[in-house]
């Protein structure tokens, strides 16, 4: 790419037959042609640049946004959304004032090449997306998905991923509050890192990304740019890993948390001070993402002196800066009266600041590198009039047999004897994907700043963003691939309910949805249709829910050679408490608390835990979805918390009732004794996944008042046991004490990975 | 008898935080003109045996796959007769 002559504007005029590289840059014939055909001559090395990383498939979401639109065309009207989808993350209002801002997103690619920094890069990304919102960054959460657990790779990446999740976030002070960790051998080539951050701010703080104003002052703050993930984007993020051809790697991008700290101080500090007109943070596709994007929603044009961005590499040609993906880096629009007061508070935090260019009165953004210019594009082409694409999308051939292969007891052996029943709870208890996960958790600050209410092993995280009121956030990720290959419109609306449920079960009111939808190749039909079907069941979901998805995050081409990873969307779901401390735990803690079972549950089984731990099988379809149930068994579950009905509570979702009972057993450190219902398979009462389900501990005293509750409502609550003993005792079947539970459940994850 | 010096240093291009924090702190503490400070690793390598072709490229493959991540970083490996 580097260039003998600087390839400006004017010579691109004069030489319009020149040769160049727009395929390696991933641009496809035709998309090369509508850059010439926009501009009316042939793209210089600074445009072609630009364009090609702002029209990939990670920026530009050419793949998606047909089904993506649906999430604002059938978002339920709600009261508490401030900011929808568009900006750098949605916000919602929470109540007294306050403002929550919430995202996921994904770092898949990086943290395959280089665990450590690719996790640790996609915290630093989605805070800086939090923090462009004018909200300060109070939690982070990581959905992961990796390999087969014993896989000698997985050793190399599970450890790395987690080192740096916890190196980054504990160096930048911010608690982490849950998240997943799933072990599937899709995953093997193509792991999932996701990363959540919830950030928060009064309502008259939020800012939006928009440079307007003629005369405004366009500054690049933050570190030094250098050779960082050039071609990252386009080449990371929009093509498949495969052995076969040179590797275009990159410079891997190095996080530096300690100045990500300085930056956000320094950040809310010109927040509070007003001092900036629009902001926008410096992620995937570096300077070309914020110069065209900044430009493109505000008014007019602008204009950039590309020599004067600070470099760490002088080496770098104009191309080069325009791509980087140096991290810890904002852009932000500054009036001319105010740019003293900002570059003074820059100066403080130690924070490099340079006014790198100005708002015009065009429609043109224009760079500059000393004096000529080499870019002269509309800013709307590069960063919001990017290619569409309807992309050919049909099921799978396959869907049919997978769904028809369902784990019928004739197809499936199923454990029939007390000493089957108990092997069969036991393995599940010790599978690494049901296994606990202190291992992982422990290596993150789950408490720092001393407002962490719930974290891991919780049903979901729980913030309290005031101290003297005691107003809390509630967030839940959750997401199971394997229910989205059996079903990608049932698995999406499942893990909507999943997630719902979580946050309702520790009292919090679900009020909006941020999702990373994973999945494979947009180039393959079948992936394609996953991905379709998946956007419409969420979308669905979310409408009869009445909670919006506020933003997110899609990241296609997750797999390795032709096989797709399973179709993974993953859903974040915020939630609000009134008063963390009317939180419901999830621990049976109270000897003599009697154990319901809300909800029914019916003999399904496919895609379950048991099915894959017990025989390795995915077939048949997923645990059905009833939205008016989940959203009713929220109610009570956020009812009977705020009255005092119950001490714990705790959803049922991978691996039934078995696990959910282990879990909450072995949290309260108390026994649980249960009596099967007359006529109910004790398989299927264990270790079914219908969902719509919880269990709940109540005290003896509040009994009548919460069945009165249940039975009024119309929710089926089924009187299943006691909190009893220091064992998990199914009366008539087997009995399993609390201590060999506990070693089977907390060996897993040492005995891995040491 | 021999030792074996492996040295490890970030590849150029690649961010260096704790280069970068040496180099602020330099000039606080009364130290000019000192433009830049990359910051590596040395492992020094004690050979039972003689430090022979064979034995060295074990040690560069060790060094390749263990003592350096060459995702990120260079390394260098060289032979220092052991010092009496």
């Amino acid at each position: 790419m580097s260039q003998k002559h600087l390839d400006t504007v004017s010579h691109a005029a004069e030489t319009p037959d020149a040769e160049q590289p727009w395929a390696e840059l991933g641009l496809k014939q035709d998309e090369y042609q509508r850059i010439r055909d926009i501009l009316g001559r042939r793209p210089t090395g600074a445009e072609l640049a630009m364009y090609s990383v702002m029209w990939s498939e990670h920026c530009s979401y050419k793949s998606s946004k047909v089904h993506l639109k649906q999430f604002g065309e059938k978002a339920p009207a709600s009261d508490a959304m401030l900011v929808g989808i568009g900006e750098n993350a949605g916000v919602v209002d929470v109540g007294q004032g306050y403002a929550v801002t919430f995202k996921v997103e994904s770092h898949n690619h990086p943290s395959y090449i280089e665990p450590y920094q690719g996790a640790a890069t996609g915290i630093g990304g989605i805070v800086r997306d939090i923090l462009a919102m004018g909200a300060r960054p109070v939690a982070v959460m990581d959905p992961l998905r990796f390999g087969a657990a014993d896989h000698p790779d997985t050793k190399r990446v599970l450890p790395g991923v987690v080192a740096g999740i916890g190196g980054y976030g504990n160096c930048l002070g911010l608690p982490n509050i849950g998240g997943e960790i799933v072990f599937d051998p899709c995953y093997q080539g193509n792991p999932l890192v996701n990363a959540l951050c919830v950030g928060v701010m009064k309502h008259e703080d939020i800012h939006l990304a928009k440079a307007s104003g003629a005369g405004n002052q366009v500054i690049l703050y933050g570190a030094r740019t250098g050779g960082d993930g050039i071609g990252g984007v386009s080449v990371l993020a929009s093509e498949t890993f495969s052995d076969s051809g040179p590797a275009k790697r990159p410079a891997v991008q190095v996080g530096d948390p300690f100045q990500e700290k300085l930056l956000i101080e320094c950040t809310l500090e010109v927040f509070a001070e007003k001092l900036v007109v629009g902001i926008q943070d410096l992620g995937g596709a570096g300077l070309s993402c914020a110069t065209s994007e900044l430009a493109s929603a505000g008014s007019g044009g602008m204009r950039v002196e590309l020599d004067r961005v600070p470099l760490r590499d002088a080496t770098l040609s104009p191309e080069e800066i325009l791509m980087s993906e140096s991290q810890e880096r904002m852009c932000a629009i500054v009036e001319p009266g105010k740019v003293a007061r900002f570059l003074e508070i820059c100066e403080k935090w130690d924070v490099i600041a340079t006014v790198i260019g100005e708002v015009t009165d065009g429609e043109r953004l224009e760079i500059f590198w000393h004096g000529e210019q080499v870019v002269d594009v509309p800013p709307r082409t590069v960063a919001h009039e990017g290619p569409t694409y309807q992309r050919p999308y049909a099921r799978p051939d396959w869907q049919d047999e997978l769904q028809a292969d369902a784990p019928t007891a004739e197809r499936l052996k199923r454990p029939v004897s007390g000493d089957e029943l108990k092997a069969a709870l036991l393995t599940l208890a010790a599978h690494p994907n049901q296994a606990d996960k202190s291992w992982v958790t422990s290596q993150y600050d789950r408490y720092v700043l001393g407002n962490t209410v719930l974290a891991q092993p919780e049903d979901s995280g729980m913030i309290r963003i005031d101290e003297e009121t005691n107003l809390g956030v509630a967030i839940a990720t959750d997401g199971n691939g394997r229910y989205a290959k059996l079903d990608p419109y049932t698995g999406a609306q499942l893990a909507l309910a999943e997630a719902y449920r979580n946050v309702a079960a520790t009292g919090a009111k679900p009020l909006a949805v941020t999702d990373c939808l994973n999945f494979g190749s947009p180039e393959d039909p079948a992936v394609m249709w996953q991905f379709a079907e998946a956007c419409r069941g969420l979308a669905d979901a979310c409408q009869v829910l009445g909670t919006p998805v506020t933003g997110g995050n899609v990241s296609l081409y997750n797999q390795t050679g032709e096989t797709a990873i399973h179709p993974t969307p993953v859903v974040g779901v915020l939630g609000v408490i009134d008063d963390v401390n009317r939180r419901t735990p999830m621990a049976f803690a109270e000897e003599g608390q009697l154990i319901y079972l809300l909800g029914d549950t019916e003999d399904e089984l496919g895609g379950s835990a048991w099915a894959q731990v017990a025989h390795d099988h995915l077939g048949g379809l997923p645990p059905k979805v009833d939205l008016e149930r989940e959203r009713l068994l929220g109610e009570i579950l956020i009812a009977a918390s705020r009255d005092g009905m119950i001490d714990a509570a705790h959803d049922l979702s991978d691996g039934g009732l078995a696990q959910a009972l282990v879990e909450s057993c072995l949290k309260g450190g108390r026994g649980a004794r249960i009596v099967v219902p007359q006529g109910t398979d004790p398989f299927v009462l264990l270790f079914s996944e219908s969902a719509g389900r919880a269990i709940v501990a109540v005290p003896r005293s509040e009994e009548l008042r919460f069945t009165d509750m249940c039975g009024a409502r119309g929710l089926p609550a089924a009187r299943i046991g006691v909190v009893d003993g220091d064992s998990i005792e199914i009366q008539g079947h087997f009995s399993v004490a609390l201590d060999e539970l506990r070693t089977a459940h907390l060996e897993t994850f040492p005995a891995l990975l040491g | 008898m021999a030792r074996v010096v492996v040295d490890v240093m970030l590849k150029p291009e690649i961010l260096d935080p704790q280069g970068q924090a040496v180099q602020r702190a330099l000039p606080r503490l009364g130290f000019a003109g000192i433009s830049d400070v990359r910051q590596g690793k040395r492992f020094e390598l004690e050979l039972d045996g003689p430090a022979d072709e064979a034995t060295l490229a074990r040690i560069r493959e060790a060094a390749e796959t263990f003592l350096a991540n060459t995702v990120i970083e260079d390394f260098t490996v060289r032979v220092e007769e052991e010092a009496k």
